[in-house]
Formats: C-alpha cells, sequence, structure tokens
C-alpha cells in the first residue's frame, strides 16, 4: 500500500470529527438536532388526483388546490384524535376553504363517520386502505409526508403549502397560528 | 453502604487497569518478562473489581435501594424481578457499567485462555485492552456514576420504561455489548501486531475466535432487538433503518467483512493491512454507535436521555481510540507485507469482492445515517434519511455478495476455475430459475412484485449453492456410504459452520422478501361480533374485557377468533397496557405463527361508540427472518469449536522451523 493511501481513513476519520464537534458546539448552545420541520413547507403541493368519496361531491386534485386558500386535512374514521378534532373542523369550515383526505379507510366507513359527526368539507378524496402498493392513489399520503392521521396542510393561493398541522388542531392552535396565517395568505 | 462499595470497587479498577495499561507495554518493548507477564493477574484483577461494582449496582436494583439516585429514577418495587435486573442496563449508567463489565470479562478471557499465545503479543493486547477500560471506567467516574446518592431517599422509584420491560429486551443489550466489546479484542490484537509490526497466520488464527464469538452475539443481539421491536411496537414491522439500528449493523457489516479477511490472512497470509484496518474499524464503528447513541447528535426512536457533555466525552474516547490507532495504522501499515499472490478469480478473489461489498455496504449505512448531520452543516436543510434510500442503495450491493457467496467456497485457493464452479452450480442454478418463475407465477404474474421472484430466487441460489459444497466436500453420492460418513466426521466444525451460516442467511433473505412484498395491513374501528378478512382468514373482534390486573399495568385485553374456512385456527388476545409506574400505555400484539407467516392483531383505543381501533396484519415469512438468524448464530458457534482453536495455533516460525529441522 502506498503512503498516502494508509493515511486515508484517517483523514476521513478527522472530517467525521469535524461534523461532530460542529453538531456538539450547536446543541451546547440549545439546538438540539431532534426538531425537524416538515421539509413540504414552501413547497407546491405533490401532483395527485384522487377519487370522490361521496356521490354528490367531487374528489380531489392537486390543480383544485389553487385559486384560493384551502386547508387539506388527513383523516380516518379509525383514527380517535380525528374524532376529537371534528367538531373544530366543522368551525373551520366557516373561515378557510377545508377539503379532506380520507386516508387509509374503506369508503363505507368513511361514510359512515361522516353522517354520524358531520361533513364539513368542500371536497374530498379517498386513499382506500386496500390500494395495491403500487397504486399512485397510496403513494399521495407519502408525497405530502403524511406521518400519521390526523395531519393538515394550508396551502396558498398558488397551490404552495404554508404551514402543517401535525396531530390534531386545538382551539389554541387554531386561534393563534392558523387563523392568523390565513388571515395574512388571503391579502 | 453497598453503592460505596461498588463505587471504590471501580475507581480501583481504574487504578489497576492504569497498571495494566503500562507496565506490559514497557516490558514487552523491554523484553522483560516479569513485566509482560504482570498483565495476566491484572486482568483477573481489573474484572473482579468491576465485577464487585456491577454487583454491586444489581443488588441495589435487586433490593430496592432508591437511595441509590439511580435505582430510584429507574426501578420500583412493583416490578418482576426479571425487570428489576434487567433495568439495571435499561439506562444511561448502568449500560455503560454493563459494557465495562463485558470488557473486563473478555480480558480476562484473553488471560486465561492465551496460554499459547507469545508473551510479548499477550502483553500488549491486554495493555491496550486495559486502555480501553481506562478510557470507560473514567467516564463512568467523571460523567455517569450510577453510585450517587439520593437524600432524602424517595419512598419508591419512578419505574422503568414500560417498553423495556420485556424478556427479549432484558436479553438485547448484553448480547449487543457483547458484540460491540468483543470486536475490541480483535481491535487489540490489530494495535498489538501494528506495534510489533508482525501480522501472520498463527495471529489471524489467535484472534479468529474471538472476533467469531463477538459476531455470534452481536448477530444474536441485533436479531433479537428486531424481534423486540417486532412484537412490542406493534407496527408490525422488523427494521427501521433507524439510526440506532444502523448503530448496531454497521459494526456487524465491518465484522463479517473482518471475518472473511482473516481467514485470508490464516490461509494465504496476504491481505494483512486490510485485515488490520477492519479490525480497527469495526471497533470504532461500535464506538461511534455509543457517541450517536449517548451524545444525541442524530435524531432516533431509541436514545438514552442525550446529554452533549456525555457526547464531548466519547467523542474525545473516540478521538483517541480511532484517531490514535488510524495514526498508527498510516505510520506502520506500508510495513506489513503480503505473501502470497493471487488472481482475481480465487477463493482469496471472492472472498475480497465479499470484504469489498461489506464494506461499501457499511459506508452506505453511515452515509445514510450521518446524511442529515451533513447537509444540516452544510447548510443544505434539514432532511431525514428514511427506507427507500437504503433499500435502493444497500440491497443492489447485496445482490451481487450473495451471488458471490455460492461461487466462492467452490474456488480453488490462488487461482480458481470459475467456469468449473458454475458448472457444479448447475442444479443450484436451475433451483434458483423454477423458484422465481414459481414466486413470479404465484404471486399473480406482472401484477405481482417482480422483485420478489429475484429475492427468492437469490435466496434459493444461495441455499443451493451452499448444500452443494457441502456435498462435495463429503463426496455425496459419489462414494461409498461408509466413506461419506467417515468424510462428514472429518470434514472441519469451521466448514460446517460456514455451511450452516450461509444457509442461514438464505432463509433470512427468504424471510425479508417475503415480509416486504406480501405484507397485509388493515386498519378499522370493529365493533365486537365483527369480521375482517385477512389474507384469507376471517378474523372476528369477539369482545372485550378491561381493567385486567397485571404485577403494574391494568390492560384491556380483546379476544379474537382467526378462522380459515370456517375453521378455527386460534384465539388471539392482543393488550393494550397502561402502566402504573411510570404511567405510560403500551401495545401488545398478539401473534399467531405457522412458520408460513405471522397473522398480528393489535387492539388500540376505544372509539366512544362500542368500538375499537383494531390492525390486522398478516406478515408472511417474517419467522424465517428470526429462524434464520439463530441458525447464522448456531452456525459461528459451531465453526467456534473448531479443532484448530481447541488444539491451540501452530507455533510461531522459531520452533517450527526447529521441529522441521528435526524431522
Amino acid at each position: 500500500m502506498r503512503r498516502w493511501t494508509v493515511a486515508l481513513p484517517l483523514a476521513v476519520f478527522f472530517v467525521l470529527v469535524g461534523f461532530f464537534i460542529w453538531r456538539l458546539d450547536l446543541m451546547e448552545h440549545g439546538d438540539m438536532p431532534n426538531i425537524i420541520p416538515s421539509v413540504m413547507i414552501n413547497k407546491p403541493v405533490p401532483n395527485f388526483d384522487l377519487p370522490p368519496l361521496l356521490l354528490d361531491k367531487a374528489g380531489l386534485k392537486s390543480s383544485d388546490l389553487r385559486g384560493q386558500v384551502t386547508l387539506v386535512n388527513f383523516f380516518a374514521s379509525w383514527c380517535i384524535p380525528c374524532r376529537e378534532e371534528h367538531p373544530l373542523l366543522n368551525g373551520i369550515g366557516e373561515k378557510v376553504r377545508l377539503v379532506g383526505i380520507v386516508y387509509k379507510d374503506t369508503p363505507e366507513q368513511a361514510r359512515a363517520y361522516l353522517t354520524r359527526l358531520g361533513d364539513p368539507y368542500k371536497a374530498l378524496g379517498i386513499i382506500n386502505s386496500n390500494l395495491d402498493p403500487k397504486d399512485p392513489k397510496s403513494q399521495v399520503g407519502i408525497d405530502f409526508g403524511v406521518t400519521g392521521v390526523p395531519e393538515s396542510f394550508l396551502v396558498d393561493k398558488q397551490g404552495v403549502i404554508r404551514f402543517k398541522q401535525i396531530g390534531p388542531f386545538t382551539p389554541t392552535d387554531i386561534k393563534t397560528k392558523l387563523l392568523p396565517l390565513v388571515a395574512e395568505l388571503n391579502k | 453502604m453497598i453503592p460505596e462499595t461498588g463505587h471504590f470497587a471501580l475507581i480501583l479498577a481504574l487504578m489497576v487497569a492504569l497498571v495494566q495499561a503500562t507496565v506490559p507495554m514497557i516490558g514487552a518493548s523491554r523484553g522483560d518478562r516479569a513485566w509482560m507477564d504482570l498483565a495476566r493477574p491484572a486482568a483477573f484483577a481489573q474484572f473482579a473489581l468491576v465485577a464487585i461494582a456491577f454487583g454491586a449496582l444489581v443488588t441495589c436494583y435487586v433490593t430496592s435501594d432508591f437511595s441509590v439516585l439511580n435505582v430510584a429514577q429507574n426501578s420500583h418495587t412493583d416490578k418482576p424481578l426479571l425487570y428489576k435486573v434487567s433495568g439495571v442496563w435499561g439506562n444511561h449508567e448502568g449500560s455503560m457499567l454493563l459494557w465495562v463489565f463485558i470488557l473486563g470479562l473478555y480480558g480476562m478471557a484473553v488471560a486465561a485462555a492465551g496460554g499459547n499465545l507469545p508473551p510479548a503479543l499477550r502483553a500488549r493486547a491486554l495493555a491496550i485492552q486495559a486502555m480501553i477500560a481506562i478510557g470507560f471506567i473514567l467516564f463512568i467516574l467523571l460523567t455517569s456514576n450510577p453510585f450517587a446518592r439520593l437524600d432524602p431517599a424517595p419512598f419508591n422509584g419512578n419505574g422503568l420504561n414500560p417498553l423495556l420491560q420485556d424478556p427479549g429486551l432484558a436479553f438485547h443489550p448484553p448480547m449487543l455489548y457483547l458484540g460491540y466489546v468483543g470486536f475490541s479484542m480483535a481491535f487489540s490484537f490489530a494495535i498489538a501486531a501494528l506495534i510489533e509490526g508482525r501480522v501472520d497466520a498463527a495471529w489471524a488464527r489467535w484472534v479468529r475466535p474471538w472476533s467469531l464469538l463477538a459476531w455470534c452475539s452481536l448477530t444474536l443481539g441485533i436479531g433479537l432487538g428486531s424481534w423486540w421491536a417486532y412484537y412490542t411496537l406493534g407496527w408490525g414491522g422488523w427494521w427501521y433503518w433507524d439510526p440506532v439500528e444502523n448503530a448496531s449493523f454497521m459494526p456487524w457489516l465491518a465484522g463479517t467483512a473482518l471475518l472473511h479477511s482473516s481467514i485470508v490472512v490464516e490461509k494465504r497470509d496476504t491481505l494483512k493491512a486490510w485485515t488490520i484496518l477492519l479490525a480497527i474499524i469495526t471497533f470504532s464503528l461500535s464506538l461511534l454507535g455509543t457517541f450517536l447513541v449517548r451524545s444525541g447528535v442524530l435524531t432516533s426512536v431509541h436514545s438514552f436521555a442525550s446529554d452533549p457533555a456525555r457526547g464531548v466525552f466519547v467523542l474525545a474516547l473516540l478521538v483517541v481510540v480511532t484517531g490514535g490507532s488510524l495514526t498508527l495504522f498510516a505510520f506502520r501499515a506500508s510495513a506489513l507485507k503480503g505473501g502470497g499472490l493471487f488472481a482475481p478469480i480465487s477463493r482469496e478473489g471472492s472472498l475480497l469482492l465479499n470484504n469489498v461489498l461489506m464494506s461499501t455496504g457499511a459506508g452506505t449505512v453511515l452515509l445514510g445515517t450521518l446524511y442529515p448531520l451533513f447537509t444540516d452543516a452544510l447548510n443544505l436543510g434539514k432532511v431525514s434519511v428514511g427506507p427507500p434510500f437504503f433499500n435502493s442503495v444497500f440491497l443492489p450491493l447485496m445482490v451481487p455478495m450473495v451471488v458471490t457467496m455460492a461461487i466462492g467456497p467452490l474456488l480453488q485457493w490462488k487461482r480458481g476455475d470459475l467456469a468449473g464452479a458454475l458448472s457444479r452450480l448447475k442444479v443450484a442454478f436451475a433451483a434458483t430459475v423454477a423458484v422465481a418463475v414459481a414466486t413470479w407465477l404465484l404471486a399473480g404474474g406482472a401484477a405481482g412484485p417482480l422483485w420478489a421472484a429475484g429475492g427468492l430466487g437469490l435466496a434459493a441460489w444461495l441455499f443451493v449453492g451452499t448444500l452443494i459444497e457441502w456435498a462435495e466436500r463429503v463426496r455425496l453420492g459419489r462414494c461409498s456410504f461408509g466413506e461419506f460418513l467417515q468424510r462428514c466426521r472429518h470434514l472441519p466444525r469451521s466448514a460446517y459452520g460456514m455451511t450452516i451460516t450461509h444457509a442461514g442467511l438464505a432463509l433470512v433473505i427468504v424471510g425479508i422478501t417475503g415480509s416486504t412484498a406480501w405484507k397485509t395491513e388493515h386498519i378499522q374501528v370493529m365493533h365486537p361480533g365483527q369480521t375482517v378478512d385477512v389474507a384469507g382468514y376471517q378474523v372476528t373482534l369477539d369482545g372485550t374485557q378491561d381493567n385486567i390486573p397485571g404485577p403494574n399495568y391494568t390492560a384491556l385485553r380483546a379476544t379474537f377468533t382467526a378462522r380459515k374456512d370456517g375453521k378455527l385456527i386460534a384465539v388471539m388476545n392482543p393488550e393494550k397496557r397502561q402502566y402504573t409506574m411510570p404511567p405510560r400505555p403500551t401495545t401488545d400484539a398478539a401473534i399467531h405463527t405457522n412458520l408460513i407467516g405471522d397473522l398480528y392483531v393489535v387492539i388500540g383505543d376505544p372509539d366512544g361508540a362500542g368500538g375499537f381501533v383494531t390492525r390486522l396484519y398478516y406478515n408472511p415469512l417474517v419467522p424465517w427472518i428470526f429462524l434464520g438468524t439463530v441458525i447464522m448464530v448456531g452456525g459461528g458457534l459451531v465453526s467456534l469449536t473448531d479443532r484448530r482453536y481447541r488444539v491451540g495455533a501452530p507455533l510461531r516460525t522459531a520452533r517450527a522451523v526447529a521441529a522441521a529441522a528435526r524431522a
């Protein structure tokens, strides 16, 4: 082996150490790495086209999210936090255009859920739980970066995601985060 | 009194380690036999003292002495005894003490079993082992003292995270540490050899049992962790490419490469510098894993309470150990002259290819694990690297490796005959095609995932190819039955070890392929009496029973019955447990296995209207992953009993030459 090749591992190692020192130094100043903002913020909504859940209400595709500020809510009938969030959504629907995406659920159960709890959505698409993973429809959740339900994305008039709510909205979240942002985007 | 005894014993162990690290080292360079021989009693003393410290902490846990801060934070009187003991290593301080305990155990084992080692090599290896011990004991004493007292002592403790109260997890950390720390032995021997400037077949033979033992433990440790994740987290998955999992997988890959390259050193006296480098890298990756987990520089689902101050200490330790050894390597490696030359197509060539692919694999896992850190540092934004990266980069590297695994053992040393080897693999090739085509047809032709056919075909190739190699060595069907039996008896155990381990890997590949390709998942609200179809099973929720008392939790237990064509297959009782201390919910999945696949049932929250969220999975072939892992470990253990380790290593040149002269 040549002299420089045997020193290569050492060089690589010290580059790594440099990165670690940089990170530890940030942590000393309180910057912890486990706060990861959603990578979808300030990105256009992914392309998708979902079939309608209800006969009398349109499905949802990416082009529907242009032109006005829209809140996209991912939910499922099996999801208990969604159930808690639902009454709040009924209120939100009056202040911002609300559309829904049923996530990993069957159409029958999702319909029963909305019949029981009310339907605040202007449009509703469905990602069926029994979809073939190769079906582009089952990719929509992944494209959005959905980690679980409920999750909501606020999309501006240009179709760009501006805010992501992980987990259910609380009344405080709506008052302090969502509605001020909606007002600003509507200007 | 007991915790103070433990604390004091640990300080004494540090003192002994200081002596063990210096005196034998100086003795070895001066050729002073008495100084060198001090290493053995010192290793025994160090182990005894660390064992007293560890025993003291275990005693504090078992007797629930809450005047000890660590016990108060992590234990509770209501915990079953097993989890009181396993709680010792279920936290940062205690797990570091376990680490040092195992380090001492290996040191003592080398001192006890190393009677045939040259005194200088043994002295140096034990001295280096002691240096590592100094680093870790100082780490415990200065930043993570498990014996710190608490005054006033609380009435009861905070309890152990309920997720950790599981038999699988009780044994996962000790096995993992036996693996990580076991590779410190190969490291110490490598550094000792670099100092001596001599690496030869005898060296490789001394190191091999230790790396093999470490490899078996690490494999079992990773398997246990994966099994635990599979049945307790309730997600139905068994591997998530999480940084902490990767931290255990990287040393495994490097250690596997080390095992194979040391064969080349042993048989052919070449690839020396590379083998030394692998020994350094394997242990360094173990330390790197410790650093990543304890410092919190990466986001992970199972970090210990992360603390930058501890991170700084482990990083300093990493710089000393890895930086120091790589510097030594840079200066001394070019002096290690390789012996035998070999053609690219040869046993050595195939082992080298294995090494290149394994190390590249370890490198890609390292890159993927640290990538979020790099992009963040270079201002390219915060990203997270998930399974898609690893699956698309790591798996393609493993395909050529598995293909070679069947061919390599059939090649001769120095110069192999590829056409000859391939012609002997005709049956394996036929089996591959048959399995792949059958998979493709049964999985629904073009609609099914094509790569699944490839995965199962690959597994068939490896399995049949491995058996062919064994059959050729014992001349199965080509000689009389008596000769066959005799050949079976005389085939070295290490050869059996390879056959068993490679065949075990084939089963693991079957499991990975099947569970990834054909897993089905049903999430829904079910009311008692309702039935859902899961992969041909009719799964009925019969009812639920709330507030079932456990030792330190209350459980919501559901009763499901699984039927197939009306016939009762299994009654399944998943639970949702609410632990009292600390108050945390856990899920306890119910799994019905028939070895072909697992029906996996999880009960979730009630919906307030008489229904329950249920998650029903069918995980085909998952049991093969764990079965295959156990077989791989078994193969390693069989290899460990090989005669050449029992009768001891060959004597080094001087005496061998003398013997030859006499003859």
